[in-house]
């Protein structure tokens, strides 16, 4: 079987299109590269999703946080606490069960048992949480006199809110946030090692590479192409997420731009 | 546990939830804390030293050297973590059965590697195919605990080496005027004075390790995760004393709010610690401190 074939039969497999039936003996290099970089479809869709939405949720957690009043302020704090306190991977597992319970009380929770829509909830739940902090940090560093100077141009309220505090927020926080961005994409890689069941095998990219070291035992091909990926994906969050970076540091001088700084990932 | 507990089945709720979650293999599972609590108090000094030998690696003026430390930093970048214990696992398991199969069994012919087989020979099965279970958990942790080290290391040579960096470079010009020896420089002006540069770094990395000990479960050993989930599943009379639905849930809920603990507590201590650290340095918070005593 050629490669050609291989890929109009598994590259889009973990969507359930194409061949059935994984390969089961004489595994090929090109199939490991076909099957797992099919899976990163699940990758992406709960990256992108949950950094879409969770950037909303975040950004109204962080004005919370920053409120005077306590109404706002200590659910803010408490969300912020409770999903940052927590492994990522207890949050999955207690949702799953949570969400089998309420399936058996009503059929609407049905879809909810789905990685594609109960995954997606903890992972928003749960970047909007570290986002939150990273522009409650931001919104705290805004510089007094960019504040001041709008009050002086009297703008108050929501335009002050849109036109100079929010501009500014984003842009501090940036770095920090693709940072988030990078760790949130490689979490997508627990949403089928924690209780969402992979149905008719239509995995992410660590569940087929997982398939290929269980049938092989041989680690040493599968995961590094794992990584081959994961690199490759992490370098275009980081390429797009400067470009953003670039438009929101546009109107300083050279020399207090804010660079995009790299940290290591870590586990949430 | 307690000597009502003959009969579970005609005890009020309050009496049967205390015989339910005395009974053995809830000690089991409140003993999976104590191992989870192990892995942390092995892993942190383990990974600290692997991560302060990277950073002296990553510093270090011969150039082999130091290439060796940062690319033992770079490498943990850019990939999944849980991609790394995936592998690291097995891979430290074959590297260790290989080796003892070389020396061993020199006679063995046959290859090693046969197709999807690795076959090392009877004696270089680690642990042998006879120990009994609990050197086969044994080894399962251990295994678990190499891989959080090197894993936790490679992020604290970093944070490490940021601090090393952070030192304010006339502290080290002056220890040099004094006449101290790189050596000397190193470690009475350099390693004394980075600590509360690399702390805030230390600390966060303390709460991702807890936060990564559920991965434990992934890794084959049965941990609260593995526990809760099999404590927490449908039990019915016919196999149990203790029938009762799917309670899962409420299993995770309680390891939730374990880890919410842990990391409230960690919060408070480090806190403190930071406190002490800062305590004479030439930084914000000990100059803020210097002020108020003042």
């Amino acid at each position: 079987m050629s490669c050609w074939e291989t890929i109009q039969d598994y590259g889009l497999r973990s969507i359930g299109i194409g061949e059935r039936l994984l390969p089961r003996t004489d595994f090929t290099l090109c199939e490991h590269f076909v099957l797992i970089g099919s899976g990163m479809i699940w990758n992406v869709y709960f990256g992108v999703m949950a950094l879409v939405t969770g950037f909303c949720l975040a950004t109204a957690v962080a004005l919370g946080k920053l409120s005077a009043n306590a109404l706002l302020r200590k659910p803010s704090e408490w969300f912020v606490f409770v999903f940052r306190g927590s492994p990522l991977f207890i949050q999955f597992f207690f949702a799953y069960f949570l969400f089998l319970n309420l399936k058996s009380v009503h059929p609407v929770f049905d879809p909810f048992t789905a990685a594609w829509l109960g995954a997606l909830i903890v992972l928003f739940l749960n970047t909007a949480a570290y986002s939150a902090e990273i522009f409650y940090g931001a919104l705290r560093s805004i510089p007094k006199g960019d504040v001041e100077a709008a009050d002086a141009y009297g703008m108050s309220g929501w335009p002050r809110f849109r036109r100079i505090i929010w501009p500014t927020m984003l842009r501090l926080a940036w770095p920090a946030y693709t940072n988030e961005a990078i760790f949130l994409f490689h979490a997508t890689t627990l949403v089928f090692f924690s209780g969402f069941p992979a149905w008719q095998q239509k995995g992410d990219a660590l569940y087929y590479a997982s398939y290929f070291a269980d049938k092989t035992f041989n680690p040493f091909i599968p995961y590094p192409i794992l990584a081959f990926y994961f690199i490759l994906f992490t370098l275009a969050i980081v390429g797009a997420f400067g470009l953003v970076n670039k438009r929101l540091n546009r109107h300083l001088p050279q020399n207090e731009r804010r660079k995009l700084r790299l940290r290591p990932n870590l586990i949430r | 546990m307690f000597a009502f507990c003959e009969d579970p089945s005609v005890l009020d709720t309050l009496s049967w939830f205390a015989c339910y979650l005395t009974n053995g293999v809830h000690m089991l599972f409140y003993a999976s804390f104590l191992k989870v609590l192990l892995l942390l108090a092995i892993t942190a000094p383990v990974a600290l030293a692997f991560g302060f030998a990277g950073a002296m690696a990553a510093r270090s003026r011969l150039a082999p050297v130091s290439l060796l430390g940062k690319t033992y930093i770079a490498v943990v970048r850019g990939v999944p973590d849980i991609a790394f214990f995936l592998f690291f696992v097995i891979a430290l398991d074959q590297a260790f059965e290989y080796a003892r199969h070389r020396i061993l069994c020199p006679d063995w012919t046959d290859p090693i590697r046969q197709g999807a087989d690795f076959i090392v020979c009877q004696q270089a099965k680690l642990p042998l195919g006879t120990a009994p279970q609990w050197v086969h958990q044994t080894y399962a942790f251990f295994i678990a605990v190499i891989t959080f080290s090197i894993v936790f290391g490679a992020f604290a040579a970093n944070v490490l080496y940021g601090g090393m960096r952070a030192v304010p470079r006339a502290q080290l010009e002056t220890a040099e005027a004094y006449g101290m020896s790189p050596r000397q420089t190193f470690w009475r002006i350099l390693v004394p004075q980075m600590w509360v540069y690399a702390l805030p770094g230390l600390s966060n990395l303390w709460m991702v390790l807890i936060k990564a000990t559920p991965l434990l479960f992934l890794l084959g050993i049965e941990d609260i995760v593995y526990w809760a989930r099999e404590l927490g599943g449908t039990k019915t009379s016919r196999f149990s004393d203790y029938p009762h639905g799917d309670w899962r849930m409420w299993y995770f809920l309680a390891l939730l709010i374990f880890y919410l603990a842990m990391t409230k507590v960690s919060e408070v201590s480090l806190e403190r610690l930071m406190r002490r650290l800062s305590h004479g340095q030439a930084t914000t918070g000990g100059e803020a401190q210097r002020r108020a005593a003042a």
